[in-house]
């Protein structure tokens, strides 16, 4: 009997529960590669690449472009050319039955982000992982929240117990800002954490998020336990402030796809309509305009970063690594050149301003997950 | 996020305002309810339910239950909205336009000009359209066209709770007369509603699918049905753009402009009676301003020239369908391509 | 309410203004150098100016077509009243409204108005106004004895009524709706019809400007202090036609002659307040000259003011679109 090897929809985050093979990059008949891309996964919040979990033959497609199924549907089987068709008839049948019955079952909810006051507003904050792992923060960057870390943080927490949060001005938290520089925003990550009982953790920024963690660090040395920066501000000046203002000003969909294909390698073909609705809603909100402008204002006037945290690097008792795109057209991956040995640096040739996103997995694995 | 109800967006955008911005007011028949008699009072919250809980919560000098006399009250939102306050007046059933057109169209909507930019009227006026309900001739129409036509006024039709929430905060932020205009039938419609408060800005139209072959347009509870006649026509490999102007003026030409010179083809989809209705003012922009880019005959769908009927049978007839809506789409994608000139 | 020499001189200084303004209105149109319609208030003088003199730039009045004696007992610049009548573009409009929409709103002056009861619900909401806001204004709505059968004006007594709104209802009768006559077409009587309402009716002699001044104080004090509208009935006379080039056939021959002898409310003041030693004829004297140099230095600068260029069809339709 031959082996045969089930491809299922994959989980993208967790909040997905179904998506769609967009298109099949390969043929019936076709031999895979383990590894090997071989369609594209549409979900509302992303189009992402499928890779083969195996090696064989593509023996048959289950679903065609457009199908919606449940996460963790069969999409294809796999298997040696000489397999008989009946018996991937027979495996598809008993698959599909094993499936429809475990789906009956209920597996554990998704954690689902709550709002919590703290001195300076309600801000929104998504926890995962177990309680006595070690602390993760995760900080969003310029115009994002907390759900840009939605391919990454269920990895992490695996391991880590992990919180994500939206800054004021974003997501789901306050739109008042207290301060717009990274040393204010900072010190609401650090109100955060103490409200939910973490004198100390592990910080992971993205983007601007990057340049607070660093703030964070600067301010209170003894909380920050490790930093994980990715496509990080704060390490040089250069940041492209036509994206910055282009996203404050951007109204239209067709604006806002182009502007967001520039933050991913991939390019458009990553960007979903629910995303650029998403973006849009969030834009619309009362005193989000004014956030994001003042944020802009305080930290990249005309195209150039304020202030310089590399000097937060220095110490070589504190863990850091940096991770970059090669592709990133915000922030160019060279502002992680120069920087003291201890810090480790890993550049993603394929990747652009979202490498958190784009080399999930690849992340999780440097962080140890 | 929560998901809310059409009803529940339009009133949490009636309440975060009045929270914010004091000059607010309502009025109108029973948008509370119970006035002066013994029983509950706020019985109603108006005749569908939009406004309850606001009186408790503002009180008889912010809500006001009016006698029924549109002309009077209608008027005097007008004049208020002429000398300081923001009101947001009940037009209970568009239908009833006829006793107080005068205050809109010929007061209000010409303050501003008349007086050489002396006036500002930031006026409300929220009124239920459309059928579906067998509520039959005098309480079904779509008369946005006429208000459409007078210049100086405003006039929004959102097409689902997230819209309405943002249009109906940006009317009431608005500085000119504004017609609101909420389908009867889609109260209950629920969606996905931020709790915070947020702006739709007039004059940019949304797009809720996009497709190369033929674009779209429609308005309001039809724009619900445009997408259903979009997916339905995916399977057969006609991929649509659909577009939802949100308000028909300031209406948003350009993006249809530009749709329809990407496609080349265009169905227009509007519940109101067919002579000078919006599909007919679309279809002549775009024909004179995309002729070039047109591929095929522009198609309307819009019900016939009769009133609204009463007979359960006859208004399901009456009213334009996904099925009406595929049909015109297939009519244009099947309309032969125009020969070139000789 | 005790009127001191200045008020009566002011009184007097207005109602002449309008006169003057009216009359030569009245020849320039003739001479043809008046575009649109024009309809004129002489003769009704006592009515806008004893009910205005009590008012301030928080209380709001609404007019009727016939506007201008209004526009100018509220406290509208002449000459920029003129501009507008003639369509330039300093107007007080702008050259956009005309004799019919004249109106300045930062004056209270919510414009007169080419619908004949078109201003009744708006002044409810000026009152509403005054009221929610607590500027303890109140609002006015002038009215003609033809505009008191429409039935906005019927619901606006009824809504001020429910909702005890500080607003007056001024019926200005003067026995003509356009060229039907009011005993023809009024049914009942104002009083009552206020009445009716629930608010009272109080009945002057609108060529009397002390009558007038008396019952509105009265009524103009019952709104102010909260205790709900009321409406004035004044009598009183149109000098002219409905509208400019109505040859007013409908009236008796020698009428018109009759009326301005014998029903001037200008002549009545003077002769009122000299008699009585309240002010001299030379002061009135004065300003009737003051008064004539004004208007003629009105007309002959609206003659020579440019009209609204192109580029201004275009604005002012929408604060922003």
């Amino acid at each position: 009997m031959a082996d045969l090897a089930a491809l299922t929809m994959p989980k993208l985050g967790l909040a997905m529960t179904e998506g769609q093979v967009a298109s099949w990059h390969r043929e019936e008949g076709d031999t895979i590669a383990a590894g090997e891309e071989i369609a594209d996964i549409e979900t509302p919040k992303i189009t992402a690449a499928y890779e083969s979990p195996a090696t064989g033959t593509l023996r048959r497609k289950v679903v065609s472009p457009g199908q919606t199924v449940p996460v963790g549907a069969l999409i294809g089987v796999l298997a040696e050319p000489t397999a008989a068709d009946t018996e991937i008839d027979a495996f598809i049948a008993e698959w599909q039955a094993r499936f429809a019955a475990e789906a009956a079952e209920e597996g554990p909810a998704a954690p689902e982000p709550e709002r919590i006051e703290t001195p300076f507003g309600a801000i929104q904050i998504l926890e995962s992982g177990p309680a006595e792992g070690e602390p993760l923060v995760l900080i969003h960057g310029f115009g994002g929240d907390l759900l840009t870390f939605f391919l990454l943080q269920p990895l992490l927490a695996e391991r880590y117990r992990t919180l994500a949060l939206d800054l004021p001005g974003h997501g789901g938290s306050t739109k008042t800002l207290p301060g717009a520089d990274p040393a204010a925003l900072a010190a609401i990550v650090s109100a955060v954490m103490t409200a939910r009982g973490m004198p100390v953790a592990h910080l992971l920024g993205h983007s601007l998020g990057g340049a607070i963690a660093l703030a964070l660090t600067e301010a209170e040395p003894v909380r920050v336990s490790a930093l994980t920066l990715v496509s990080p501000a704060g390490l040089g000046p250069e940041i492209n402030g036509d994206y910055i203002a282009g996203f404050i000003a951007a109204r239209r969909p067709r604006e806002l796809t182009a502007l967001l294909a520039i933050l991913f390698a991939g390019g458009q073909s990553l960007i979903t309509r629910e995303m650029i609705d998403g973006v849009l809603r969030y834009k619309r909100l009362d005193g989000v305009t004014a956030a994001l402008t003042a944020i802009a204002a305080a930290n990249m006037p005309e195209g150039r970063q304020a202030k310089s945290f590399r000097h937060v690097l220095m110490d070589p008792a504190r863990p850091a690594q940096i991770v970059w795109g090669r592709q990133d057209q915000i922030i160019p991956a060279t502002h992680a050149e120069g920087l003291p040995l201890h810090v480790r640096v890993n550049i993603f040739e394929d990747a652009g301003h979202m490498a958190h996103m784009e080399k999930a997995a690849d992340l999780a694995r440097l962080l140890g997950s | 996020m929560a998901k809310k109800s059409f009803r529940q967006a339009i009133s949490e955008a009636l309440r975060q305002e009045m929270e914010r911005d004091p000059t607010v007011v309502l009025m109108g028949e029973d948008v509370a309810g119970g006035a002066g008699a013994p029983g509950e009072d706020d019985a109603w919250g108006g005749p569908l339910g939009v406004t309850k809980g606001l009186m408790p919560r503002f009180g008889r000098e912010r809500v006001f239950d009016t006698p029924i006399t549109e002309s009077a009250f209608i008027g005097c939102a007008a004049g208020a909205a002429a000398t300081g306050l923001r009101p947001v007046a009940d037009l209970m059933f568009v239908d009833f336009m006829g006793v107080c057109f005068d205050q809109i169209f010929n007061q209000a909507a010409k303050f501003r000009y008349m007086f050489g930019g002396k006036a500002k009227t930031p006026l409300v006026i929220r009124t239920m359209y459309g059928a579906g309900f067998r509520a039959a001739s005098q309480h079904s129409q779509c008369l946005y066209p006429i208000f459409t036509h007078i210049p100086g006024l405003k006039v929004v039709i959102p097409s689902s709770p997230y819209e309405a929430k943002g249009l109906m905060i940006q009317a009431i932020r608005d500085d000119d007369p504004v017609i609101f205009f909420e389908h009867k039938v889609m109260y209950d419609d629920e969606e996905e509603v931020p709790d915070e408060p947020y702006v739709i800005p007039f004059g940019e139209a949304n797009f809720l699918r996009d497709g190369e072959d033929v674009t779209i347009v429609a308005l309001g509870r039809m724009v619900k049905f445009a997408v259903q006649a979009a997916d339905m026509l995916e399977q057969e490999g006609v991929e649509c753009t659909v577009l939802d102007p949100r308000t028909t003026s300031p209406l948003d030409i350009a993006s249809i402009l530009e749709s329809v010179g990407e496609t080349g083809r265009l169905v227009v989809v509007d519940e109101a009676n067919p002579r000078c209705n919006m599909a007919t003012d679309i279809s002549a922009q775009v024909a004179e301003r995309a002729f070039e880019a047109l591929k095929a005959p522009i198609r309307m769908v819009s019900p016939p020239h009769v009133p609204v009927p009463f007979s359960p049978s006859l208004e399901d007839e009456f009213l334009p369908s996904p099925e009406k809506i595929a049909a015109a789409v297939r009519a244009v994608m099947g309309a032969p391509a125009r020969r070139a000139a000789a | 309410m005790q009127l001191n020499r200045d008020d009566m001189l002011r009184a007097y200084r207005q109602m002449r203004t309008i006169r003057a303004f009216e009359e030569r209105v009245h020849t320039e149109f003739a001479a043809g150098g008046i575009p649109g319609f024009v309809h004129l208030y002489a003769g009704e003088e006592a009515s806008a100016v004893g009910v205005c003199l009590h008012l301030t730039e928080r209380d709001v009045i609404a007019s009727t077509h016939r506007g201008h004696g209004h526009c100018i007992a509220k406290g509208c610049e002449v000459k920029a009243m003129m501009q507008e009548i003639y369509g330039r573009k300093d107007g007080l409009c702008a050259g956009k409204g005309g004799s019919m929409h004249i109106a300045d709103i930062a004056r209270g002056m919510l414009g007169a108005n080419g619908i004949v009861g078109g201003g009744m619900p708006l002044v409810c909401g000026a009152a509403l106004t005054a009221k929610l806001l607590k500027t303890g204004g109140v609002g006015i709505a002038f009215c003609g004895d033809g505009g008191s059968n429409q039935g906005t004006t019927a619901e606006a007594m009824n809504l001020a009524s429910v909702w005890k709104l500080p607003a007056v209802f001024v019926i200005e009768d003067n026995g003509y709706a356009e060229s039907t006559a009011s005993s023809w077409s009024v049914g009942g009587d104002h009083v009552k019809r206020a009445e009716g309402y629930g608010m009272p009716g109080i009945r002057a002699d609108g060529r009397d400007f002390f009558a007038v001044h008396e019952a509105a104080s009265e009524a103009i004090g019952r709104a102010r202090s909260g205790e709900g509208p009321s409406l004035l009935h004044l009598t009183l006379e149109r000098f002219f036609g409905h509208f400019e080039g109505d040859a007013m056939t409908y009236r008796a021959p020698d009428e018109i002659a009759k009326l301005r002898a014998e029903r001037d409310c200008l002549t009545f003041f003077r002769r009122r307040v000299t008699e009585a030693g309240l002010l001299e004829s030379a002061a009135l004297d004065a300003v009737d000259r003051e008064t004539a140099e004004l208007i003629e230095e009105a007309v002959t600068e609206a003659k020579a003011a440019p009209f609204p260029p192109p580029s201004e069809l275009l604005t002012d339709v929408y604060a922003a679109y």
